[in-house]
């Protein structure tokens, strides 16, 4: 795949050398190359571990299998949650901000020195964080409510990790400034960097909030302070948990875009839009924290009506916009690529043999349709207390990071793989398959576990026959049916899952080498030389029939099932 | 293409494509009706949860618990203190106060209500923080120890309601529950 090696020395003694990507023609910088492989690599082993982590935890949340006793039950819950929301996705995201920064602008990675500090106090925390729920007296969740007190270790372990991550973040703004001095592209950033940037800037914003709850609480861990107060630590909790789930669609929209545009030559209908659209993630989100607080003590209804509707909901547009750009930008590309009988010949006609177009194309679906609607349902200043820490909180976000983000990483990989680490994909029939499995289990573990909230069925719960409880009650069977085909659904995903790592791990290890000049891919990229001579001139001028039609189905069931709930809601007992 | 920087330097003249703009209307005005309905719930609605909370001492909380269960605790025909599994079922006056205990791992006491009075609900908790589910109606609430949340509720049904945590509170998380009564 090099055709092209420039060697120089950068200021800080570190060689720099560039290769030019035999199928993009993109120029890659050898540090950035490197460090994107070790953060992806990571990352992948963190979905490995939390992965299987989440299937235990579901075969014991199956009442009929009850696979682990309560206490393990417990423990390995904890560092499901670590492992998959924290190490996996961040190590991911790290390699996609670098990704973004050097590769798509064409420079080199600032200070590599400090990538790689960054990335060896990331695997410190998170093999220490591993290591304090192993140990057993961390089992206090991902979210480690006070006054609960896990080992000092835990806490600390995440600090050392959002040190790491910040590192990385400012290692991706420097990337951004070289780019710009030494002038390696022309105009603007592309819109997947500008997506990119989007993460990195709520990314400090996170980590901060992180900083300032962590540190408070790992000196009370060790004595150093008496006491937390357990609302305010909800509060700037919040403000980093929710925000970082801000980062995670970020980074997954870019991708779409990103996966749009390499294997479909997809162009953005107007950049303004799509920008801005990034743009209200940075302007409104962050306060959406208040969503999590709906159901707490002491929070006044005006707060929580502002906090929940006006910013929440022009950020909600945000996403509800990539929603109809990101098909759109693909139906305007099929169009042109020679597809345009129709509605809906563009989507039947899509690539969905090649892993990454088809795992893009179902995130973007699920991500919308179950943990999007789920989402502003749950976040609905009274509609919460119906749902608040069941498990249709799990639900909604299984939709949102499983079946939206990390479908959308993973289909990412089937890109990376070939370009970065220049292997080609092994078994293509199994990766063909494997997106399939992974959304259909995902999406099943979610609305599923949804479907058991809705019938009152608790989150990080152990046993829902409550045998050992004194004053027992029974759920209805349907909570049971629901829990047995989360069940179900979670060994689906869980193969999809194991393919995926196999997959990755066995084409990255024995996948055959593309540096060659006449290896080909065997999931091919877009190649403009096959896009028909059309009749469309400019995108804006593009019809879009398909597009209009899924997003007013989208749009139908939105407004449908916020209505329902609405209705569920009146049936409750009276708040007066 | 979206990894390429735009291929017009000036692209924030590019026109908006008619259905992008025509969404993005669509979705303001259905974010600010959302919005406005929240609103609404508090005039149309029935359930909007109450925020009076005071702050207290989880000790004194306890104190407060205890004596009102003395006070009110149901009893049998034979006008012996009435008990349920040796916890105390308490009949609060209608219209009147009902404490509610979360501590590791049991809601303390059971309650007797009559449907379609309103009760004016006190909860809090001793030690860690707790989740009061009512089930199977499905109301759900948060506890913190140190934060006395007062909510009114007005049964609407009749029967054996139960109560369980949904707030991770350690390992005896899933035996804690609590019942509550609604009679004619
Ligand atoms: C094989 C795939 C997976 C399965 C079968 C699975 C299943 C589950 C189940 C059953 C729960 C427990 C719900 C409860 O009892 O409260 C859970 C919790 C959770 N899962 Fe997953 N999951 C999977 C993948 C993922 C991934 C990829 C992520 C993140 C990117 C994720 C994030 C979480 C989080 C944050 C929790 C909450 C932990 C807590 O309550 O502290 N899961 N998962
Ligand atoms: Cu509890
Ligand atoms: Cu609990």
């Amino acid at each position: 795949m090099t055709t092209v090696d420039v060697g120089a020395v950068g200021k800080a003694g570190i060689a720099v050398n560039y290769r030019t990507c035999r199928f993009t023609g993109l120029r890659i910088e050898a540090n950035a190359e490197t460090l994107i492989k070790v953060n992806a690599v990571a990352a992948v082993v963190f979905l490995a571990l939390g992965g299987l982590m989440g299937l235990l935890v579901a075969l014991t949340r199956w009442p009929a299998i009850q696979l682990l006793p309560a206490e393990w039950f417990y423990l390995v819950l904890t560092g499901h949650g670590a492992n998959v929301l924290l190490f996996w996705i961040i190590f991911f995201e790290i390699a996609v901000l670098y990704f973004a920064s050097a590769v798509l602008l064409g420079a080199r990675l600032a200070t590599p020195r400090i990538a790689w500090l960054a990335f060896g106090l990331m695997i410190a925390g998170a093999l220490m964080a591993n290591y304090a729920v192993l140990r057993g007296d961390s089992s206090v969740m991902f979210t480690s409510y006070p006054p609960m007190m896990a080992s000092h270790w835990f806490y600390l372990a995440l600090i050392i990790f959002a040190v790491g991550a910040l590192l990385a973040v400012m290692v991706f703004f420097g990337t951004l400034v070289v780019a710009k001095e030494e002038k390696t592209y022309d105009g603007s950033v592309p819109l997947v960097t500008f997506g990119a940037i989007t993460a990195g800037i709520i990314a400090v914003f996170t980590l901060a909030s992180g900083a300032i709850i962590l540190i408070p609480t790992w000196l009370w861990s060790i004595g150093v302070i008496s006491q937390i107060d357990t609302l305010m630590y909800k509060v700037v909790w919040w403000g980093m948990g929710h925000s970082s789930q801000q980062i995670n669609v970020s980074a997954h929209v870019a991708i779409w875009y990103a996966i749009g545009a390499m294997v479909l030559g997809a162009k953005p209908l107007s950049e303004k839009v799509s920008r801005t659209a990034f743009l209200t993630y940075i302007l409104f989100l962050q306060l959406a924290s208040a969503h999590h607080l709906l159901a707490e003590p002491g929070m006044s209804s005006s707060w929580r009506i502002v906090n929940t509707s006006y910013m929440m909901y022009l950020a909600v547009m945000g996403s509800m916009i990539h929603g109809l750009t990101v098909p759109g930008a693909i139906e305007a590309a099929q169009r042109r690529n020679g597809f345009d009988r129709g509605i809906f010949e563009w989507l039947t006609k899509a690539p969905w043999g090649n892993p990454a177009f088809s795992g893009m194309f179902m995130s973007l679906v699920l991500f919308g349709f179950v943990g999007g609607i789920s989402g502003v349902v749950l976040g609905t200043e009274q509609l919460n207390v119906l749902m608040h820490n069941t498990l249709y909180v799990p639900g909604h976000f299984h939709g949102t990071v499983v079946a939206g983000t990390t479908l959308a990483f993973m289909a990412m990989t089937y890109l990376v793989v070939p370009l970065i680490f220049q292997r080609d994909i092994i078994w293509p029939g199994l990766a063909r398959l494997q997106p399939f499995l992974f959304a259909i289990g995902a999406g099943g573990i979610s609305l599923f576990m949804m479907g058991a909230g809705t019938l009152g069925v608790a989150r990080r719960h152990w046993d829902i026959s409550l045998t050992d409880a004194v004053h027992a009650f029974e759920y209805p069977p349907g909570a049971y049916m629901m829990m047995a085909l989360n069940g179900i659904f979670a060994v689906l995903a869980s193969i999809g899952g194991i393919l995926f790592i196999l997959i990755v791990v066995g084409s990255i290890l024995r996948g055959p080498r593309l540096d060659g000049t006449n290896a080909k891919l065997t999931f091919p990229l877009h190649d403009a030389s096959r896009e028909a001579v059309s009749k469309y001139g400019s995108h804006a001028t593009v019809k879009l029939p398909g597009t209009i039609v899924l997003v007013g189905i989208f749009f139908a069931a939105f407004v449908l099932y916020y209505f329902v709930n609405w209705k569920y809601l009146s049936d409750l007992w009276l708040f007066r | 293409m979206a990894i390429k920087p735009p291929a017009n330097r000036l692209w924030w003249n590019d026109p908006i494509h008619g259905v992008e703009l025509g969404w993005i209307i669509i979705a303001f005005l259905w974010g600010l009706f959302m919005f406005f309905f929240m609103i609404a719930w508090h005039f149309i609605g029935e359930q909007n949860l109450s925020s009076e909370t005071y702050r207290i001492r989880p000790e004194k909380y306890q104190e407060k618990v205890e004596a009102f269960a003395q006070q009110h605790q149901a009893k049998d025909q034979n006008g012996a203190p009435l008990e349920e599994k040796g916890v105390p079922v308490v009949r609060p006056p209608a219209g009147g106060d009902v404490y509610i205990l979360a501590r590791l791992w049991e809601f303390w006491p059971i309650i007797e209500l009559k449907k379609g009075q309103s009760y004016r609900f006190h909860i809090s908790s001793v030690d860690w923080q707790h989740g009061f589910s009512l089930q199977p109606t499905n109301i759900n609430i948060s506890v913190h120890p140190g934060y006395e949340h007062v909510i009114n509720l007005t049964p609407t049904d009749t029967g054996t309601f139960g109560v369980i945590c949904n707030e991770y509170c350690g390992i005896g998380h899933h035996t804690m529950t609590g019942r509550i009564r609604v009679v004619e």
